[in-house]
């Protein structure tokens, strides 16, 4: 691999932080220059956070440039549209399916995009969109929190880092007692993927 | 060995390699990070100073009693901290002291956008800036010896960009510094500043910085990277990689170290490039001081002296000057620009939340629901705000908040404007780790004055915007040891206010009746607002729920700004999966029709 940029976003709270964190372990095993730095406004929890994850065979600066990412991996659908424009034309879109309004639409002063109106925008930048259920899917296998190593998973099936080498990363970052959901979580993904059209 | 590690933590292993025993810091973003990992050792001590002007006097007290000693702090942190700062570089030290400064380009999480490396100069210590956190890892050690070597404090600068990035370390596994003993020997001329030693040491820091100057001739982090000699840019800390990558062709002269400056270096790099930039985050400091050696330089005039840099951005401007070739293709389209924001909230369950609703409430501040009023209307009371969580109260639907400038400075403004004339009540809103942070000199200023605005002190019992960081109200050391907590509601009638009440951050009522009687009273009232950050809760109970049925749409509860409480057209619904339950029961409370319950009950009164 010459290089890859990713860029994975979601809301506070969603596990973006912790998801880049295992694929920069990941590279960096694979022998890999790895850089990557978060986004995350202000506070704790609620915000618009994104991470920016860069490997390579030398890796300058932490910032992916705009229009360079070759996967985006978004938690959020709104989250998805608000930062596409980083993709790379031709680019890979990931998205769970999941809408969380901000409070400004709650409060009804602002509206949230349609589904059409989402992938309109995406569209803009690659046809290579995929929207994954994996809120769902984290749900069914018992641990709503599992949906950030899911997505993980479905990322990984575009990423040439061997399966093993994606487990040790995850072994580095994550502790004993949620470890195994965890990896499952990670194959869930991948199996996903396979019922995807690539 | 090779970590991963973000420049954060690798400063602080670094640190810890290189012998520091003494670690002080108070939170703030992007620095926080750096006392929390070097708490981790148990060989070392480190603590969660009252404010960063404490840190550094206790960090200046173990480096005069021959002890390595690190302070961690934020770039307006330096401020707070300026005054012992200089007195360090004044007097120097006995031990290696290193002051680790993390500036916010850009803004991410902070009040002001400056340039801290111009402390630097105003206090005549060496700089130095690591690019990425292998530099960060490796600096550390360099760091503590200049600092023995020419008796001077040494300030580490690095940015949010750095502290926040994880980049690939080699770590050396053995400690490289030995144990020292704590000595202290009689030196009033060094270290007592009556004017007549003072001055015997300002001649002394203008020799050690020239010292200082010569050493950076050879200062193996100061790098001449040779490309094509038609463009030499001078650079340091992360734009360099910017810089790297939006000019592959160029040479570079790689600062490490960026005050005092190589002078020689500079001028034989320039004399070997047909033209020289600079390019640096923020204000103009290399450019300026590169100009005043007779070098020609440009820089400013096409990288802005504003915000975080990138790639882009200085791509950019590179083909403004001509430097670079005009590129068509790259032009991105910001798609987000129609999209709703989705800014920070206050999270389901905070215990600031209850205090804003009834703030904003009573100062008729916030918008109903169905009105086309765009912004408040015209308050009938002044809250002047500070620095934390609760900052977001100012964002609607609450709109609770009209000041926010620095730490502590909620209870000074309120008393200002009191004083000034304003006649509508006043109440000033100051966390409990920043009320200790800066606030009780505040307090102490309105007993005196005899001020009549009302304070109310939002005591979660930790440091929760920059992570749940202990303070000394909390009765828990940085290192996780239990130690004296200082009592917050001793400590505010201490200094002379006796109209103290201690409410609970989740009884509506009572948080109305005591914020009610103390806006009334003619005299200066306390409140302390007692509740735990649901970011810490243990366990969740039931989460509440609405009866459709019950409900008429008025909108009273989105007005508490809850995340957890949504709208989806002709509905308004709790998400289960946000609701703290039991903890909380605020929407419960306010609701006027009684709408909202455990979802358990709600569906057993349905079924009957």
């Amino acid at each position: 691999m010459k290089k890859l940029d990713m860029l994975v976003t979601g809301v506070g709270g969603q596990g973006v932080i912790l998801a880049t964190d295992i694929i920069g372990e990941a590279a960096l095993i694979a022998g890999y220059d790895v850089k990557k730095t978060d986004t995350l406004g202000m506070a704790q929890r609620g915000g618009s956070v994104v991470s920016h994850m860069r490997i390579g065979q030398r890796v300058y600066s932490p910032l992916i440039r705009k229009g360079d990412v070759d996967i985006l991996v978004a938690f959020e659908k709104l989250e998805a549209a608000r930062w596409c424009y980083y993709l790379r034309p031709g680019g890979i879109a990931l998205i769970n399916n999941l809408a969380l309004p901000p409070s400004s639409v709650n409060m009804g002063n602002e509206r949230y995009p349609s589904d059409k109106e989402i992938t309109d925008i995406l569209k803009r930048q690659t046809d290579r969109i995929y929207f994954i259920d994996g809120t769902h899917r984290a749900r069914e296998l018992g641990n709503i929190r599992t949906l950030n190593i899911f997505m993980l998973g479905t990322a990984s099936v575009f990423v040439p880092l061997e399966v093993h080498v994606w487990e040790a990363g995850m072994s580095q970052r994550l502790s004993p007692n949620i470890r195994e959901i965890n990896i499952t979580a990670f194959h869930n993904g991948r199996k996903e993927m396979r019922s995807v059209h690539l | 060995m090779i970590k991963l590690l973000s420049g954060n933590e690798a400063l602080a292993l670094g640190a810890y390699h290189a012998g520091v025993k003494i670690a002080t810091a108070y939170p703030g973003t992007p620095s926080t990070e750096i006392l929390e990992s070097l708490a981790r050792h148990d060989d070392i001590y480190a603590e969660w100073s009252t404010n960063e002007k404490v840190a550094m006097e206790v960090a200046m007290g173990a480096a005069y009693a021959g002890i390595r000693s690190l302070v961690s702090l934020k770039q307006v942190g330096l401020n707070v901290a300026s005054d012992p700062f200089i007195a360090a570089s004044t007097t120097g030290i006995n031990a290696g002291m290193v002051i680790i400064c993390a500036d916010d380009p850009g803004i991410h999480s902070s009040q002001n956008e400056q340039d801290n490396r111009r402390y630097a100069k105003l206090a005549k210590v060496p700089m130095l800036e690591p690019s990425d956190s292998q530099e960060a890892y490796k600096l550390m050690a360099y760091a503590f010896d200049i600092s023995e070597k020419f008796d001077t404090p040494v300030l580490v600068r690095v940015t949010t960009r750095i502290s926040h990035s994880r980049s690939v370390v080699e770590v050396n596994q053995k400690k490289l510094a030995p144990a020292r003993q704590a000595n202290f020997h009689y030196d009033a001329k060094k270290y007592v500043m009556l004017p007549i030693h003072a001055r015997l040491r300002h001649p002394l820091i203008t020799e050690r910085l020239a010292k200082v100057a010569a050493y950076a001739e050879t200062f193996p982090f100061n790098q001449t990277l040779w490309g094509e000699h038609r463009l030499g840019i001078v650079t340091s800390g992360v734009a360099y990689q910017y810089a790297r990558e939006a000019f592959p062709q160029a040479s570079f002269l790689k600062l490490g170290m960026t005050y005092p400056l190589p002078q020689n270096l500079l001028l034989n790099f320039a004399a070997q490039v047909d033209r020289v930039i600079v390019i640096e985050e923020l204000d103009p400091f290399l450019q300026e001081n590169i100009q005043a050696m007779g070098i020609k330089v440009m820089g400013k005039e096409f990288i802005p002296a504003e915000g975080e840099l990138n790639v882009d951005i200085i791509e950019q401007g590179g083909q403004r000057t001509g430097l670079l070739p005009e590129a068509s293709s790259r032009h991105v389209e910001d798609t987000a620009l129609d999209l709703p924001k989705r800014p920070p909230l206050l999270c389901p369950g905070c215990p600031h939340t209850g205090t804003f609703f009834t703030l904003s409430n009573i100062g008729k501040r916030s918008k109903p629901m169905k009105s086309r009023v765009k912004t408040p209307k015209e308050s009938s009371l002044i809250i002047t705000g500070d620095i934390g969580c609760y900052t977001l109260g100012t964002y609607p639907p609450l709109s609770a908040m009209d000041t926010c400038v620095c730490m502590g400075a909620s209870i000074g403004t309120a008393l200002g404007m009191e004083k000034a004339g304003i006649a509508k009540k006043l109440v000033a809103v100051i966390g409990d780790s920043t009320f200790m942070h800066s606030g009780i000199t505040g307090l102490v200023n309105a007993v005196y004055t005899k001020g009549q605005i009302t304070i109310i002190i939002l005591d979660n019992s930790t440091t929760a915007m920059t992570g749940h960081q202990e303070h000394p109200g909390t009765g828990i050391s940085a290192q996780g040891k239990k130690t004296k907590a200082v009592e917050l509601e001793q400590l505010v009638r201490g200094i002379g206010v006796s109209d103290v009440k201690v409410v609970d951050a989740f009884n509506m009522k009572q948080l109305r009746n005591a914020i009610k009687s103390a806006l009334e009273s003619p005299e200066l009232s306390v409140i302390i607002v007692r509740g735990a950050c649901s970011v810490r809760l243990p366990t969740r109970s039931e989460p509440r729920a609405i009866d459709t049925e019950k409900c008429n749409l008025c909108g009273i509860c989105l007005q508490l700004g809850c995340s957890a409480i949504q709208r989806e057209k002709e509905r308004v619904y709790i998400d289960t999966s946000l609701c703290v339950g039991d903890a909380c029961t605020i929407c419960q409370q306010i609701c006027p029709r009684q709408a909202i319950d455990q979802q358990s009950k709600i569906e057993a009164a349905k079924s009957l």
